[in-house]
């Protein structure tokens, strides 16, 4: 036998390595094991029952449910359905159109209030403004939407015509009538102001994280304050700040009272934000539930399917930027 | 500890080469003035006036908590980033009070570096980056940065391990390496002090023999501080010591002196004490 043939021979096969958990870690185990199914189970019930009820809408109405801008059935005298045209396309972009202009507004104003109470608010001036801003994170939606129409709309309505005037070369700010009430840039901006507690909350809490020993190693260079927060700040709470905006997109892409309130709602693709037609998704639900039929129960079940797997997209592009961008400064 | 005779400690700064203060020509050096140091009302620090003349390396050595380490941060501000914090003496640099009103802290910073305890470059940056990092930061212009890189590297000892993989993330680096490229780092900005907080005690021995032969080479062209807890350390490095113990009140500074007289012939017993390994 050779040296080589000697040395293989005395390298043992890996050995398995076990434990044995005590009972009160079993137990343990098994609550929390519980409780973390029990989430998910719930969703996917939701899912399926929003799928069992609204299935056979999308199998009729085909594609054009998502692409026609329609609400009508006609029934007979019998009550059986002769004719129907329901189709979400203008409440589809509406959803996107207000969540967009949510987010574009109301980010940039939480992360800068996030860098105001991490890096300069003092003393009981921070504490109260975050206990603040986390009551506002609580707050009805339905307050946010009667303020927005009573108190709001009239100077947004303003600042929506002026974008008109000196921006409406633009298609986005174009408008086919002088109507600036009750458009989706006010809704939008009803949202962003809905939205930005919560992504204030998160984005300050990953800040008040940032490693001191890296904020002291930029400030012993010669950092001033600003430079010190674009250099290591920002790149480590990046991954928070998309995480908590994506929150808030989720929650501008589903809120329905606020928008429902703010909003003009009207059967029409309207890509022109400063026009008072439009609707999201939630908010068509709202309008139809009460009046509707079993067939058209069935088509609001299937427009929520739709909203459900458009949160679900936006949640799974809010897990690839973090990934892509967020670990990069950790 | 490990007892050690003082008259082994002082043959250690024996053997080192002997800098003189005033043989150079790099500014008048630093002085404090009647340093005290509180946090909230704690009193830490009491009455410490001490003189690094330019060009040499001071070593501050005492038990933990005896505010030595508070006393280095006075030295570049850093010390107000405790929000408690509160100072009174003074700290002059040039003969200019660092201290005084309308003082803009950031040039401070740029004349006063320092390197911490523990290795923190910035994740988010490449190793090159990190050494460049302190001319984004400071907003300095500077048109060869090349060079710059690679001196900064070559100074603290690094340059021959990253030289081909400058483009790297800091963290992929070893502690020792990682605390080298901290030096470097400093270094960029040309800081005519460098403080050091106890670099070497997060490291193994040999990243601390790599560190301490920096701090000699460094020690040519600026003038260091240096807190360490390892009396070897400051009688292999450092041409002056100062020793600092607190009896439970504020820290004072006891003692200072060349290093290899505080090593073989200490004034106070209380110094003697500490460098013979009896406490401490």
């Amino acid at each position: 036998m050779t040296l080589l043939e000697n040395q293989s021979a005395a390298i043992p096969a890996p050995r398995e390595i076990t434990t044995k958990p005590r009972l009160s870690d079993q137990i343990f185990r098994a609550i929390v094991t519980l409780g973390g199914m029990a989430s998910l189970v719930i969703l996917g019930l939701i899912a399926l029952f929003l799928s069992l009820k609204g299935f056979h809408i999308l199998t009729e109405e085909k594609f054009s449910f998502i692409t026609e801008s329609r609400w009508e059935v006609i029934t007979g005298d019998t009550g059986n359905i002769e004719e129907s045209n329901l189709g979400i396309g203008a409440m589809l972009v509406g959803t996107f159109l207000s969540a967009l202009i949510a987010i574009s507004v109301g980010v940039p104003i939480a992360v800068l209030s996030a860098l105001y109470l991490t890096f300069y608010a003092r003393g009981s001036a921070k504490k109260i403004l975050i206990s603040l801003i986390d009551l506002m994170a609580a707050f009805p939606s339905l307050l946010y939407g009667f303020w927005g129409f009573f108190v709001f709309m009239a100077s947004a309505e303003y600042w929506a015509k002026l974008l008109n005037k000196y921006l409406g070369f633009v298609p986005f700010f174009d408008v086919p009538a002088p109507i600036f009430e009750r458009s989706p840039f006010i809704a939008g901006l009803v949202l962003a102001i809905m939205i930005i507690p919560i992504t204030t909350s998160i984005s300050r809490e990953i800040f008040d994280q940032t490693p001191l020993d890296r904020v002291q190693a930029a400030y012993a260079l010669g950092a001033s304050k600003l430079s010190m927060i674009r250099a290591v700040v920002i790149p480590y709470g990046r991954g928070g700040v998309i995480g908590g905006a994506m929150l808030g997109l989720g929650r501008a892409m589903g809120e329905t009272v606020a928008v429902y309130t703010v909003l003009n709602i009207v059967y029409q693709i309207n890509w022109q934000v400063l026009f008072g037609a439009g609707g999201n998704v939630a908010s068509l639900i709202l309008l139809k539930f009460g009046e509707a039929g079993p067939y058209e129960v069935d088509a609001l079940m299937a427009a929520g399917l739709i909203l459900f797997i458009l949160t679900l997209l936006v949640n799974a592009l809010a897990d690839v930027l973090i990934n892509r961008f967020g670990k990069k400064g950790r | 500890m490990q007892t050690t005779t003082p008259s082994s400690l002082a043959s250690v700064a024996n053997n080192r080469d002997q800098r003189v203060p005033g043989t150079n020509l790099l500014g008048t050096g630093l002085e404090t003035r009647g340093v005290h140091a509180w946090f909230g009302k704690k009193h830490v620090l009491s009455d410490v006036s001490l003189d690094f003349a330019a060009g040499t390396v001071t070593a501050l050595i005492g038990p933990s908590g005896c505010g030595k380490s508070t006393y280095l941060r006075t030295l570049n501000r850093m010390h107000e980033f405790i929000p408690t914090a509160a100072l009174a003496g003074e700290v002059l640099l040039d003969g200019q009070d660092i201290y005084a009103p309308g003082t803009d802290v950031t040039k401070i910073r740029l004349k006063v570096g320092m390197v911490f305890q523990k290795p923190n470059p910035f994740p988010s940056m490449t190793i090159g980056e990190n050494v460049l990092s302190g001319l984004k930061l400071a907003q300095l212009k500077k048109s060869n940065t090349d060079d710059l890189l690679e001196s900064c590297l070559m100074r603290a000892g690094l340059w021959s391990e990253v030289k081909d993989r400058l483009g790297e993330h800091g963290g992929s680096l070893s502690g020792g390496q990682q605390q080298r490229l901290c030096i470097a780092r400093a270094l960029a900005v040309q800081p005519q002090v460098l403080l050091m907080d106890e670099p070497c005690s997060a490291l193994d021995p040999g990243s601390t023999f790599r560190i301490e032969e920096t701090i000699s080479e460094l020690a040519k062209s600026m003038t260091i501080v240096i807190v360490t807890h390892n009396m070897q350390q400051a009688a292999r490095v450092s041409d002056y010591t100062a020793f600092f113990l607190s009896d439970g009140g504020p820290g004072v500074m006891v003692e200072t002196a060349p290093t290899s007289r505080i090593f073989s012939a200490p004034v106070d017993k209380r110094t003697e004490d500490y460098v013979t390994g009896r406490f401490g």
